[in-house]
């Protein structure tokens, strides 16, 4: 299948001639299909936002090139802002760029700018709302009066009201307790498999990219150090540690399982980890 | 060993706008804060944690109860300096908490306003950098740190304020696992080497592992309190809460449903390890 997303040999400098000149991207390359659900790590700093807004293009490459759907998206004015709407992007706190005054024009507002009929405002809004749990009710009450977890959901539905084919979100559940947190990976869950859209998620907890990507990229000093399964990225537990990362609290219990001798694969979620031990204690298992 | 935050019979409702009620957050709200100990506090979003601790150093004034610092009533507002002088607050975003162009002049910041002497000043401000670690960043700008070196900052600017109690309201939300794992380290040495109370307010369970004491809330009163081992066993009642146990424990109690019986006091991977080794050996299992 072709890529819809691809990255090539992208590098991005940062105040280029000054002082503060900073190299945040060097020779970055990938490509992302369809339907694909991917984390990307890194410690701060490691150029992890830079490359986000590489992909829509709000910042525009130093050096290399990228493809949406094979044609490069600065090689004219008209495919860049296409790429503004066919990739959407969450950022951190995107609570705080709530401004409407009803949740409903809030949400219509990214739709409203494609230049999209009435209905077809309508429509997506009532989708993106369903797709995040909000109700009827809250589409007509200012954002201002709802809670945390209901603003941040108010805001990414803003963003998949635009119906992107790559959703990125930038650290979408961080302050949110267990629950919340649950909630919202979840509803992304559902847009990805509704629409297969390709989705990327920076995010600084192992456990949650480790349960929910196919892949991840982790970022290290402005360069794609790991391009890999979670479970082959997690098998480098050292080369992690340094980088100011870390592995899932089960993948490090059964780290230590294997160190004293047990016959157990790597895990990195709760439920791999009990089929595992399940399967060593089965045939004694009452 | 005596009370430094006690919390009396605590009501607190948020004012009401216009024609709208308040909110009630707390109406009985009861907690009392031994001098020295390290108490993690957990809950879900809008259960009253940062309310509670907006009481901590008179930002928020009871209206209904009391609440005593050092045995000073927090509503006294000729001993609010006092009050604010013993007990420090971190809050979760550290680019709002940083006020100066230079490390060393945004701690002196705080003990500046106490009306301490200039050369009282330079020592207090090189102590505390030290005491976070970030003495050789003295001269640094505060906005080229990481996340992690700039909450230390911000740590050392309250304890350059020598306050008995440092208040910490998510301070980890926004941070990479190194800078997490800096932070964790560096309240938990303040608090065993300098005998500082540490009140940490936390969604991260490996984090509140860490405290000596950790107090579960729910709709404005707590639902559990003890050692991390007694409140964390208790899975159920976190789940039922829509918190959740770290995941050593989540490991263990996913085990003991598929009939294993694991101790669920295990809250490093290590020992987490060694204890399902034990009890599978026991049982004859390996």
């Amino acid at each position: 299948m072709e890529p819809i997303l691809e990255v090539k040999n992208l590098s991005y400098v940062y105040s280029v001639g000054t002082p503060f000149e900073h190299k945040a991207l060097d020779n970055v390359s990938f490509a992302v299909r369809r339907g694909e659900f991917i984390g990307i790590i890194g410690h701060t700093g490691s150029g992890k936002s830079t490359l986000m807004q590489q992909l829509n293009g709000l910042l525009k490459p130093t050096a290399g090139q990228i493809l949406l759907d094979g044609q490069d998206i600065w090689s004219d004015k008209k495919l860049t802002r296409q790429a503004r709407f066919r990739v959407g992007l969450v950022f951190q706190y995107p609570e705080y760029q709530l401004f409407e005054e009803t949740v409903y024009k809030d949400i219509a507002f990214g739709p409203k700018n494609m230049g999209l009929s009435p209905e077809e405002i309508d429509r997506r809004v009532r989708e993106a709302a369903g797709f995040v749990g909000l109700t009827e009710a809250q589409l007509q009450v200012s954002p201002f009066d709802l809670s945390g977890g209901q603003k941040r959901r108010v805001a990414i539905a803003g963003v998949i009201a635009m119906e992107p084919e790559v959703l990125i979100l930038d650290e979408p559940t961080a302050g949110l307790d267990p629950v919340g947190r649950a909630g919202i990976l979840g509803n992304i869950e559902d847009y990805r498999r509704a629409k297969n859209a390709t989705i990327m998620m920076v995010s600084h907890s192992m456990e949650d990219v480790a349960r929910l990507t196919d892949r991840l990229l982790v970022m290290n000093g402005s360069r794609l150090a790991m391009d890999d399964t979670p479970a082959n990225v997690f098998a480098h537990a050292r080369e992690l540690l340094d980088m100011g990362l870390s592995i899932p609290q089960v993948t490090q219990v059964f780290l230590h399982l294997q160190a004293m001798g047990l016959d157990v694969n790597s895990v990195y979620t709760i439920d791999q980890a009990v089929q595992a031990l399940k399967k060593i204690g089965g045939g004694l298992h009452a | 060993m005596s009370d430094i935050i006690s919390v009396e019979h605590l009501a607190y409702s948020y004012p009401g706008v216009e024609d709208t009620p308040g909110v009630a957050v707390f109406q009985d709200m009861n907690l009392r804060i031994e001098q020295g100990s390290f108490v993690a506090i957990l809950g879900t979003n809008g259960c009253g944690k940062s309310t509670l601790a907006k009481h901590f150093n008179s930002i928020l004034l009871p209206t209904g109860g009391k609440v005593y610092v050092c045995g000073i009533d927090t509503a006294n507002l000729d001993r609010i300096m006092t009050v604010r002088r013993n007990v420090g607050m971190v809050f979760q975003n550290p680019d709002n908490q940083i006020v100066a162009n230079v490390v060393e002049e945004d701690v002196a910041f705080g003990p500046e306003n106490l009306g301490v002497a200039s050369p009282e000043i330079r020592n207090r401000v090189d102590r505390a950098l030290k005491q976070v670690d970030m003495y050789e960043y003295r001269k640094h700008a505060p906005h080229l740190l990481s996340g992690g070196q700039k909450q230390r900052i911000a740590i050392a600017g309250v304890i350059a304020m020598e306050p008995k109690c440092i208040v910490l309201d998510e301070p980890t939300a926004m941070l990479d696992p190194r800078g997490r794992r800096e932070v964790i380290e560096t309240v938990s040495r303040l608090n065993r080497e300098k005998g500082i109370t540490v009140v940490l307010i936390t969604h991260h369970m490996d984090e509140a592992a860490k405290a000596q004491r950790v107090v579960v809330m729910n709709r404005g009163v707590v639902a559990a309190d003890g050692t991390p081992q007694e409140v964390f066993s208790q899975v159920e009642l976190l789940h039922s809460i829509g918190l959740a146990a770290p995941d050593t424990v989540e490991l263990c109690w996913a085990l003991n449903r598929e009939g294993f019986d694991l101790p669920l006091t295990e809250l490093d991977p290590e020992a987490c390890a060694r204890a399902i080794y034990e009890t599978f050996t026991k049982e004859g299992r390996i």
